[in-house]
């Protein structure tokens, strides 16, 4: 079978599985069978297979012949324009194709368990094969055209999966502001599409690709429609990977179920802006001022969410933010031209941060349904599995060797100071941005898993899972039910569900085992793999010195240890007061006071986007409504058209007044005018 | 002579044709109307048209005026006052714009229709009714004897003639339909009459009777909106 | 007198009728002042007869007169029918065609 058949496979049963899910709906949903999540899981699955063999079929062939496009159908030939349903299948497709599939098999299984006696179980699998195909459909599209079909129904997954539990006016609020945010993306990509389509006159990518290597935007570089076209596509790319300024949807985003969490917002969905960067490789390399902005703004998210997180209580949050940082160091790395190690950190970020937010998962389960680090507390008994899987994302996430995160991450710092001049500081920041991460990830493990063990702990350890006698939503403690639309009534922990152990298992072994196939050298499986994607890349090579290589790798070691030490510092040895606080950690905050006020606040992005976007925009609204719309539409054009119809037919009505003495007149008014017609003609 | 006697018959006419418009009573303005035939069909007779003048005496004047005055003397009608005239009165309905309007705007048209002519026949310059007409001499059969219109009618116009007593005919029998009186209902009975048949027949179709209003089957849209239909009619 | 002069009345007379029938409110009166209109024509068709020396315009007038005989039968029909159903005998009482 062709490899273009394998990727059509692909595309083929996550669809199918949405389908079958969707349409069976009734027959799937009866009683409390989890048919629905097997079928979803079996879909992905077998996507996953056809990954594999697609990969299988692409590495039989020659490394120059790698970039396959096959077409269905012309979806539309018009006016220069060849819009064609086409996918394109090379390393980085395939690449990603493996990780999406992948990790999302292993969601699914966890999610029948966590999702059990749902109420929206059907629905949930659904929402979530719709979401994978249309991940695949982005990450295999073969032209423009569906690039952005892929990109904005992703977009609709997400909004879909976020406000699941519709019930809940947190989720639905939360749903709009990352579906509204994400069409700001999404307007950013389309016209970022156009300037380029200006030039090359192509859709496709391949030829597009073609078209600027050979002089479409001219010969030198900065061509200011391409540098447009590359700076609205980053807009896009910002939106979609939840990059200051457009971020302020992902925290919210955590309103949606702890798998939808895992899936999209850590591994795959936010993932798509990196791709986006290195998959437009060639444009951006003639556009060095929009990859410098890409590598600032990675910078500086980094930076400013890792401070964000040391501050929040909600757990799922603090993940939440750790991924914005994590993405920061992928879109910076993909921006200054390290396409290898970027795609790398994506796919063990994929693996650790699923992890992390499976195992947050099992927490919030067995504190049934409480999500505020403020009332957890020692776990490590009651919770051991979890406490587990929690060490080794931590670790991985804080870049220890030899789990995944140390590789990935200081591969891209490494060829980030590689470029030189200025990209030192973003070197700094890098460093500095893991110390955050380690701080913060190990005080979440920490607060949660260690010291006195809470109530919920406790009762866990006698064997009964706690359960919520009135269940309430985490964030307003609002009382709900369990009915359509809220979460239902059952809670998982992993160490009594074997699907959730089993997915949180073989994350676990990529967490710590896919570092190995990146070593820096020593191997370079990911380099070679991907090299014919980015054979017109310039500075596609490996970092260069070795003494650079192994100051940076020990610092990077060190740092990571360093914060897991102050972590350790703060609030294990610290203690635990009374009221559940941490002495040690507050008089840190209380000295540097404002910071902390403005880390709990998240930086103001929110004020700050409400005042400059949100309000003005409810203003014109409003504006709109009363003024535009009431006065000018309603009463000017619409009143005066039909003012107008009806004073004429008043007008003309009035003619017909029944008065045969008017008619009379009109008679003989009509005779004298005809006579004078004559009178004058002759 | 003829001149003299052409002034006379014209005063007569104009004069008969005023009586006729201003005249506050109908019955005055029925006479006026006969005097003003008779005076025509003396000029009819200056210009030679005798058979035209005496039917215009006899058929016109004798006939069709008699049947005026009796209408006149059946109906009646009612007279207006100048006053009335002018400005219309109060609580009679009238047409909008106040009655008044529509007279100054009616005399303002017919004014214009009268210059409108004056114009036409005087200022333009016409030759050929300059003249006295085309030359004329007495004879049994000339120019305007019964005999001469008798040969026309049966010759060239034969059709017309034709045509004519058919309508005629029409316009009888369409005079009597007219003015019966429809059966079963006395004139001035004014309690409301049901036969059965009015009973099985739809309401609201129409019947003169659901007209005028004496005829309602309680307050039922049919009846009560065929009785409106009188006086509020269409109104929207 | 010229041919003129006879045209000159049967405007006039025309012109009365034409105003009568828009100002009076009588229907009987209206239709009296119909016949003045109907006899202005009557004199302008003679009045034509004579000039050009045929009968045309003379069989035309009786035609003429036959039509107003029938017409008057007719609308007296009608101004009777009114009166009998006791409706207002008044051209602008009666308006159900008002539109």
């Amino acid at each position: 079978m062709s490899t273009t058949t394998w990727g059509w496979l692909v595309l083929a049963f996550p669809l199918a599985g949405m389908l079958v899910t969707a349409l069976g709906y009734r027959r799937l949903g009866a009683g409390e069978s989890r048919a629905a999540g097997w079928i979803g899981t079996l879909a992905i699955f077998l996507a996953f297979v056809c990954a594999v063999g697609a990969l299988i079929s692409l590495q039989g062939h020659a490394a120059s012949h790698r970039e396959l496009v096959s077409s269905l159908w012309s979806y539309a030939y018009t006016s220069g324009i060849d819009a064609r349903m086409s996918i394109l299948v090379d390393p980085l497709s395939v690449y990603m194709i493996l990780v999406v599939s992948g990790v999302s098999t292993l969601i699914h299984l966890y999610s029948i368990s966590y999702m059990e006696r749902d109420r929206g179980f059907v629905r949930y699998f659904s929402y979530l094969n719709f979401f994978v195909f249309s991940m695949l459909l982005l990450v295999l599209a073969g032209n423009f055209l569906l690039l952005i079909v892929g990109w904005a129904f992703v977009g609709a997954a997400s909004y879909l999966l976020i406000s699941f539990w519709y019930r809940r006016t947190t989720a639905t609020t939360a749903g709009i502001k990352a579906f509204v945010i994400n069409v700001v993306g999404d307007a950013g990509l389309v016209l970022g599409t156009y300037f380029i389509f200006k030039h090359t006159g192509t859709l496709d990518l391949l030829r597009s690709f073609h078209a600027a290597e050979h002089g479409a935007f001219g010969h030198a570089t900065n061509n200011g429609d391409l540098v447009a076209g590359c700076v609205l596509l980053l807009v896009g790319a910002f939106a979609k990977s939840a990059q200051i300024p457009l971020h302020t949807w992902l925290p919210d985003a955590m309103e949606g179920p702890t798998p939808v969490s895992s899936l999209i917002h850590a591994a795959t969905m936010v993932t798509a802006g990196v791709y986006l960067i290195a998959r437009m490789h060639p444009l951006f390399e003639r556009a060095p001022a929009a990859q410098d902005v890409g590598a600032v703004v990675g910078a500086l998210t980094l930076f400013v969410a890792g401070t964000i997180g040391l501050a929040q209580t909600d757990i799922k949050r603090v993940i939440a933010y750790s991924t914005m940082s994590q993405i920061g160091y992928m879109i910076m790395g993909v921006s200054v031209g390290a396409y290898a190690a970027g795609l790398f950190h994506l796919m063990t970020h994929a693996f650790f941060k699923a992890l992390l937010f499976m195992a947050a998962g099992s927490l919030i389960g067995a504190m049934a349904g409480e999500q505020s680090l403020e009332r957890m507390g020692g776990f490590r008994r009651a919770l051991p599995f979890t406490y587990a899987c929690f060490i080794v994302g931590g670790l991985a996430l804080s870049g220890i060797p030899p789990f995944s995160g140390f590789f990935s991450k200081d591969d891209i710092l490494l060829e980030t100071a590689e470029r030189g001049g200025w990209h030192w500081a973003l070197y700094g920041i890098g460093y500095a941005g893991a110390l955050l991460t380690a701080i913060y990830t190990f005080r979440m493990i920490f607060r949660a898993f260690h010291g006195e063990p809470v109530s919920e702990a406790r009762e866990l350890e006698g064997g009964h899972l706690a359960h919520a006698e009135v269940p309430r939503n985490p964030a307003t403690g609002e009382q709900e039910d369990t009915d359509v639309g809220f979460p239902g009534p059952a809670h998982a922990i992993a160490e009594r569900a074997w699907p959730m152990r089993i997915a949180m298992g073989l994350l676990a072994l990529g967490a710590v085992g896919a570092g190995l196939v990146q070593i820096p050298k020593a191997d370079f499986v990911i380099d070679d793999f991907l090299k014919p994607s980015f054979a017109t890349a310039g500075r596609y090579e490996p970092a260069g010195k070795t003494s650079v290589l192994v100051i940076g790798l020990t610092l990077g070691t060190l740092i990571g240890l360093a914060g897991i030490a102050l972590a350790y510092r703060l609030w294990v040895r610290g203690g635990r007061d009374a009221e559940g606080r941490y002495p040690a950690a507050q008089a840190i905050w209380r000295r540097v006071g404002p910071l902390y006020e403005l880390c709990l606040n998240k930086w103001y992005f929110d004020e700050l986007i409400g005042a400059l976007v949100v309000r003005p925009a409810a203003a014109l609204g409003g504006f709109a409504r009363d003024t535009f719309e009431r006065v000018f539409v309603d009463e000017t054009l619409i009143g005066g058209a039909t003012g107008i119809v009806r004073a004429g037919s008043a007008a003309v009505r009035a003619a017909q007044s029944g008065f045969v003495r008017y008619y009379a007149a009109l008679l003989v008014l009509g005779v004298t005018g005809v006579g004078l017609y004559f009178l004058l003609q002759a | 002579m003829s001149a003299v006697l052409f002034f006379i018959a014209a005063i007569g006419v104009i004069a008969g044709a005023v009586g006729v418009v201003v005249m506050r009573n109908p019955f005055f303005s029925v006479l006026a109307l006969v005097c003003h035939l008779i005076f025509l069909a003396v000029l009819f007779l200056l210009l030679r048209a005798e058979f035209v003048a005496a039917v215009q005496v006899v058929v016109y004047a004798g006939a069709v005026m008699v049947l005026y005055v009796f209408v006149v003397a059946y109906v009646g009608g009612e007279g207006e006052s100048i006053g009335e005239r002018l400005h219309g009165v109060g609580n009679r309905s009238r047409p909008p714009g106040g009655g008044s309007a529509l007279r100054v705007g009616g005399a303002a048209v017919g004014g214009a229709l009268l210059v409108e002519l004056m114009i036409a026949l005087l200022g333009t310059g016409l030759e050929a009714t300059g003249g006295d007409g085309a030359p004329y001499s007495p004879g049994p059969r000339t120019y305007g004897t019964p005999a001469f219109i008798g040969k026309l009618l049966l010759t060239r116009f034969l059709l017309a003639f034709e045509l004519a007593s058919f309508l005629l005919l029409i316009a009888a029998v369409g005079g009597v339909v007219l003015a019966r009186r429809r059966g079963g209902l006395e004139e001035d009975d004014d309690r409301a009459a049901l036969t059965p048949l009015d009973l099985l027949r739809p309401r609201g179709t129409g019947t003169t009777a659901e007209g005028v209003g004496r005829m309602t089957l309680g307050a039922g849209d049919g009846g009560g909106g065929g009785g409106g239909g009188v006086a509020s009619g269409y109104r929207s | 007198m010229s041919i003129d002069w006879y045209l000159a009345v049967s405007a006039i007379v025309f012109s009365l009728g034409a105003l009568g029938v828009m100002t009076r409110r009588n229907p009987l009166v209206v239709l009296l002042c119909l016949e003045l209109m109907l006899n202005g024509a009557n004199l302008a068709l003679i009045a034509f007869s004579r000039m050009w020396g045929n009968g045309d315009g003379q069989i035309l007038a009786i035609v003429v007169m036959t039509v107003a005989a029938c017409e008057v039968c007719i609308g007296l029909g009608m101004i009777v029918a009114l009166y009998r159903r006791r409706l207002p005998i008044d051209v602008d009482e009666l308006r159900e065609l008002q539109g």
